[in-house]
C-alpha cells in the first residue's frame, strides 16, 4: 500500500523536540526545565502537558523578544536561571533550546559556563546543576528531544566515582503508571535501580495543602551522579541504534554494560525484559509476576475469537507503536498500518522483528488471505493515516487521542495510549508495560471490540 | 540552594496592587520576565486565535511542527458549515529550510493545501523562526493569490514580536485587507458586526439570535462562525460592535477611519453587562426605528423573568463564597466581577495577561478593599494569593486550572476551551450552575487545606 507524499503537513503525529526534553527534565528532583526562547513556546507546551496529565506543570522561558534576537539572549538566559534559582529553588536547571535560539546561533553552553563563573565571582557557590541541552524544533521529534534530554542530564552530571551495585533504567516516555510498576519490579527482583526520568510523582502527585514550587518526587541527583558506576543499563526502544542515547553514554564513557530493548508491551517484549532483570540479579523471577504472566496467558486464550483477524491501525511514537505491534501480533490482531511521525530510520526493521513468522494472514476486505505484512511509515501526519486507513478499512485505531477525529469518522473505536490524552480522563494512570500492562490494554481491547459489535447489533445481546 | 521568602519578583513588584495600600498605581504590558513562567503565549498565539474560527478560510503555519501543533483544534469555536480551521496546516520546516529558506516550500505548501481544500481565502501565519531567516511571506502570498485567484494574506505574527496584543494587531491588519471587498448591497440600515465573539460553545448565535428579535441584522461574525466572504463585506453594516478589549478594537479603529463605521464596545458576560450591550444598541438605532427601544425591553424582561429566579437558587448556597479571577483580557475580568457580585460572591483577586493601567483602573475602581490586582502573573504568586484569601473559586484557563485542584480549591473554566455558553442570559445561569457545581462539590471536604482547618 503506498502513501501520498505531501509538501505540507496536516494534522500532525509529532511534536516538537524541546516538549520531549521539558517533559524529561520534570522527571528529576527539584529539577525546573526551562526553554531558551519566546515565551510562547513554554506556554504552548505547558498547555498541552497539563491537559494531559492534569497537573501544574512548569516550564520557565527566558521570554526573548525581537531584539534579543539581534543581539543574543545570553543577558536573558542568566536573569532567568538566576530568577528560578531564587524563587523557585531549584536544584537543577535543565535548559532546552529551541528553533529560535538556535538559529541565532547563541552558544548556550557557553552562556552557562560564563554564568557558573560571574556567580561564584560574586560569592554564590551553592549553584543548582545546570543541564543544557540543544533541541531545535526543525529538527526531530518529541523524542528525539527527550532521549536528547536524558543523554544531557547523564552526560553533565553522571561520574564513575564509585561504583554502585544499581541498575540504570531509562525507559524512555511512559506514564507515570508504568514508571511506578516499573520501580515495582526492581524492587521486587531485590535490584537497586534509578530510574531516568521518573515523573511518577511529579507529573501525577497527591493533593497538597500548599501548591508546591517544585513537586516532591523525581530521580535524585546524587541517583543520577552514581550511574556511571552502575552495574548494567537497560534502555528501552527499539529504534534508537542511531541515536547518541544515555545509554550509549554511559556504555562508551564509563563502560557500563547496556541492553537495548524494546518497550515491555506484549509478552515476548516483556519476556526479553524480565530474563534480563533474571540474568542481571540472579534472582528467579518473583512468584508475583510468574502469575500476572500466566494470567496474561490465559486471558490470551479465552480473548483469542474475539480478536483473531481484526485488523488495527497503530500510530504514534515508534517504540511505543512498536511494541503495541508486538503485543497486538501475539492475541491474533492483524496491524495493517504501523504510522508514526518520527523519522528514526529504524522504525521498519523493528517492526518486522516483532511481526515477522507471527501475525497472522491478514484477510482482506474481500475475504482473501494473502498474507499481507503492515504498511509500515515514517515522518506520517494524520492526512497520509487517514488515506491509507481509508483503504484498510480497520476495525480499530491505536495510539493517542488526536486520532479521535479519524475514529469517529471511520465509526470504529480508538483504544487511546500514550501521549498525549487530552479526551479522556486518567491519562497518568495507563499502565500499558509488563505483564500487567498488557493485562489491562488487552482487557480494554476486548472490550472495546465487545462493545462495538453490541452497540451495532440489534438484538440487545446480554451476554457477548 | 533553597528559595527565598516572598514569591513576589522583585521586578514585578509594581505589577501587582492590593486595594487600600495607597494610591493606585500599576505597570503593565511589560516583556515579561525571564524565567518567571509567565502564563501568557506569544505573537503568533494572539494572531492565532483571532483569526482560528474563521471557517472557510485555510490556516497554515509556516514554521516547525510545533506551532501549529499545539494549537490544532483546541478551541471550542464552533461552525454552523464549513470546518476547515479545524485542521493544523503547517509547513514543518526542518533544517535544510532553515539555512536555504523556505518560500519555495511555502509556495507549494500552499498550492496543495487550496488545492485539495478550496478555501475561500488563505491567512498565512509567520512564526519567530520566519522572522529570522527573513522568508518574503508577502511576495509568496502576492504569487499564490495571482494564481489561485483567493485572498492569500500574510500574518506576521513572529512569536518574538511582542506578546499577544501584537499578535491580534497583526490579525486583525490581515483581516482589513478583506474588508472593503465584498458587495454590500443587501444589507439593512439597522446592522452590526459582532467583533471579538469567537463564538465558543455556540455564544455567538446566543448574541445573533438576540439581535434578530431585536430587528437587527448582523453582517459580519468577526471572527466566530466567520466567513470570509462576510468579512468582505463588514463595511457595509451600520455598526460595529466590540467585544474583548484586546482582540478586534484595531480593526473597529481601521474600519471607523477607513470606511467610517462607528463602533461600540460591550460584553455579552453577566446580566447586566449583556443588557447594557442591547440597549445600547438599541439607542444608536433609535432614530431609524423608534420602536426597537421597546422591542429591546421586552427582550429583556422576558429573558430575566426566566433568568433570576433560576438565580436566586444558586445565590442562596454561593453567598458570601470568594473567587478568584485570571483571565487572558481585562475586559472579561470586569464582567466576571460583576457576574460574581449578582449570585453573591466576593471577588478578592483579579488579574489579567495583557491588561492596560486603564482597564487595571477600572477594575481597581469597581472591586472591594483588599483585592489584589495583577498583570502577567506566574503559578507561584497564584498559589500564593489563592491560598491568602481563602478563594472557594478560581476562574480562568488550561494552565490555572491545576494550580486550583492542586491547592484544593474549586475551578470554573473561562477560556476558549469551555464546552458550555458563558455569554448571554442563558450564558448567566450557565455560569452560575458551573460555579455552583464546582464551589458546593463535596469533595473539597477531603482536600488536605481543609481537613488542616477542621
Amino acid at each position: 500500500m503506498e502513501r501520498s507524499n505531501y509538501v505540507s503537513t496536516t494534522n500532525a503525529c509529532k511534536l516538537c523536540k524541546p516538549l520531549g526534553a521539558c517533559l524529561a527534565f520534570k522527571g528529576i528532583e527539584g529539577a525546573v526545565p526551562m526553554l531558551h526562547g519566546s515565551q510562547g513556546c513554554a506556554t504552548y507546551m505547558r498547555r498541552y502537558i497539563i491537559s494531559h496529565f492534569r497537573e501544574p506543570m512548569d516550564i520557565a522561558s527566558s521570554s526573548l523578544g525581537e531584539k534579543h534576537a539581534v543581539y543574543g539572549g545570553g543577558p536573558n538566559l542568566k536573569q532567568g536561571l538566576r530568577n528560578i534559582m531564587t524563587k523557585y529553588g531549584a536544584r537543577l536547571i535543565g535548559v532546552a533550546t529551541t528553533c529560535l535560539t538556535e538559529t541565532i546561533g547563541d552558544d548556550v553552553p557557553m552562556i552557562v559556563k560564563e554564568f557558573k563563573k560571574e556567580m561564584g565571582e560574586s560569592g554564590l557557590h551553592d549553584l543548582p546543576a545546570l543541564v543544557t541541552v540543544s533541541t531545535p524544533s526543525y529538527s526531530g521529534t518529541h523524542m528525539e528531544g527527550f532521549h536528547a534530554a536524558v543523554r544531557a542530564v547523564v552526560e553533565q552530571v553522571s561520574s564513575n566515582e564509585d561504583s554502585a551495585h544499581i541498575l540504570n533504567l531509562l525507559p524512555g516516555f511512559l506514564s507515570p503508571e508504568d514508571l511506578r510498576y516499573l520501580k515495582e519490579i526492581t524492587d521486587d527482583f531485590w535490584y537497586p535501580s534509578v530510574i531516568l526520568p521518573d515523573f511518577s510523582m511529579t507529573l501525577d502527585g497527591p493533593a497538597l495543602t500548599d501548591c508546591e514550587k517544585i513537586p516532591g518526587g523525581g530521580t535524585p541527583i546524587e541517583d543520577i551522579r552514581r550511574m556511571g558506576g552502575a552495574t548494567a543499563t537497560f534502555e528501552f526502544g527499539s529504534t534508537l541504534a542511531d541515536f547518541n542515547s544515555a545509554g550509549k553514554f554511559l556504555r562508551d564513557r564509563f563502560g557500563v554494560p547496556l541492553h537495548q530493548m524494546g518497550i515491555p508491551i506484549g509478552l515476548r517484549e516483556t519476556d526479553v525484559f524480565f530474563d534480563a532483570l533474571e540474568r542481571l540479579s540472579g534472582t528467579a523471577c518473583p512468584e508475583k509476576y510468574v502469575l500476572e504472566k500466566g494470567r496474561l496467558i490465559d486471558s490470551y486464550v479465552d480473548a483469542h475469537k474475539y480478536l483473531f483477524g481484526k485488523r488495527a491501525v497503530v500510530y504514534g511514537e515508534e517504540d511505543l507503536v512498536v511494541g503495541l505491534t508486538s503485543f497486538l501480533s501475539e492475541v491474533g490482531i492483524t496491524p495493517v498500518l504501523c504510522a508514526t511521525g518520527g523519522k528514526s530510520g529504524h522504525f521498519k526493521t523493528a517492526i518486522e522483528r516483532v511481526t515477522e513468522g507471527i501475525a497472522p494472514p491478514a484477510a482482506g476486505p474481500e475475504g482473501s488471505s494473502a498474507v499481507q505484512p503492515p504498511a509500515v511509515y515514517e515522518g506520517m501526519d494524520f492526512q497520509q493515516i487517514e488515506e491509507l486507513a481509508l483503504q484498510l478499512s480497520p476495525d480499530l485505531l491505536i495510539g493517542h487521542s488526536k486520532g479521535y477525529p479519524l475514529s469517529k469518522k471511520l465509526g470504529i473505536p480508538l483504544i487511546r495510549v500514550g501521549f498525549p490524552i487530552h479526551d479522556r480522563f486518567g491519562a497518568q494512570r495507563i499502565l500499558h508495560v509488563g505483564y500487567r500492562g498488557t493485562q489491562s490494554l488487552l482487557d480494554l481491547i476486548v472490550n472495546s471490540i465487545l462493545e462495538a459489535h453490541q452497540d451495532d447489533s440489534p438484538v440487545g445481546y446480554a451476554y457477548m | 540552594m533553597s528559595a527565598q521568602g516572598s514569591v513576589i519578583f522583585k521586578e514585578r513588584e509594581n505589577q501587582i496592587h492590593r486595594k487600600g495600600d495607597g494610591a493606585f498605581e500599576m505597570d503593565c504590558n511589560r516583556d515579561s520576565l525571564a524565567g518567571a513562567v509567565s502564563q501568557r503565549a506569544c505573537v503568533f498565539c494572539g494572531s492565532r486565535v483571532v483569526l482560528y474560527p474563521i471557517a472557510d478560510a485555510l490556516h497554515l503555519v509556516h514554521g516547525p511542527i510545533g506551532c501549529a501543533a499545539y494549537t490544532w483544534d483546541i478551541r471550542g469555536a464552533l461552525s454552523s458549515g464549513p470546518a476547515l480551521h479545524r485542521l493544523s496546516f503547517s509547513t514543518d520546516l526542518q533544517e535544510m529550510d532553515i539555512i536555504f529558506g523556505a518560500e519555495e516550500k511555502l509556495y507549494r505548501a500552499l498550492i496543495e493545501l487550496i488545492d485539495r481544500h478550496n478555501p475561500k481565502a488563505a491567512f498565512v501565519y509567520s512564526t519567530c523562526i520566519v522572522g529570522i531567516i527573513g522568508d518574503d511571506l508577502e511576495a509568496v502570498c502576492r504569487r499564490v493569490a495571482a494564481e489561485k485567484k483567493i485572498p492569500v494574506l500574510p500574518v506576521q505574527s513572529e512569536g518574538i514580536k511582542g506578546n499577544k496584543r501584537e499578535g491580534y494587531s497583526a490579525a486583525c491588519k490581515a483581516m482589513f485587507r478583506l474588508v472593503g471587498t465584498g458587495d454590500t448591497s443587501d444589507i439593512s440600515d439597522l446592522s452590526v458586526n459582532i467583533l471579538g465573539d469567537f463564538n465558543l460553545a455556540g455564544e455567538l448565535w446566543i448574541i445573533r439570535d438576540y439581535f434578530k428579535k431585536m430587528g437587527v441584522q448582523t453582517v459580519a461574525n468577526i471572527t466566530g462562525d466567520g466567513r470570509v466572504e462576510d468579512i468582505k463585506r463588514a463595511h457595509g453594516a451600520a455598526l460595529n460592535l466590540v467585544q474583548c478589549s484586546g482582540s478586534t478594537i484595531e480593526l473597529a479603529k481601521m474600519m471607523k477611519e477607513s470606511f467610517g463605521v462607528p463602533f461600540l464596545r460591550v460584553s455579552y458576560f453577566g446580566v447586566e453587562d449583556m443588557a447594557q450591550a442591547l440597549y445600547e444598541v438599541a439607542g444608536f438605532f433609535k432614530d431609524k426605528d423608534p420602536e426597537i427601544v421597546e422591542r429591546t425591553r421586552e427582550l429583556v424582561r422576558e429573558e430575566l423573568s426566566v433568568l433570576y429566579p433560576e438565580l436566586q437558587k444558586y445565590r442562596k448556597d454561593l453567598c458570601g463564597k470568594k473567587a478568584a479571577i485570571y483571565v487572558g483580557g481585562a475586559f472579561k475580568a470586569f464582567s466576571l466581577v460583576k457576574a460574581f457580585r449578582l449570585i453573591g460572591m466576593k471577588v478578592v483577586m483579579v488579574g489579567s495577561q495583557t491588561g492596560t493601567e486603564e482597564d487595571y483602573r477600572d477594575l481597581h475602581e469597581i472591586t472591594d478593599e483588599g483585592t489584589i490586582i495583577v498583570d502577567d502573573s506566574n503559578p507561584l504568586e497564584l498559589s500564593s494569593f489563592l491560598k491568602e484569601k481563602d478563594c472557594d473559586i478560581f476562574v480562568g484557563g488550561v494552565k490555572e486550572r491545576p494550580i486550583a485542584y492542586k491547592l484544593g480549591v474549586g475551578f470554573c473554566d473561562h477560556n476558549h476551551e469551555r464546552k458550555q455558553p458563558l455569554e448571554g442570559f442563558v450564558g448567566m445561569l450557565n455560569f452560575a450552575r458551573e460555579v455552583h457545581s464546582s464551589v458546593m462539590s463535596p469533595v473539597w471536604r477531603f482536600v488536605p487545606r481543609r481537613k488542616e482547618k477542621a
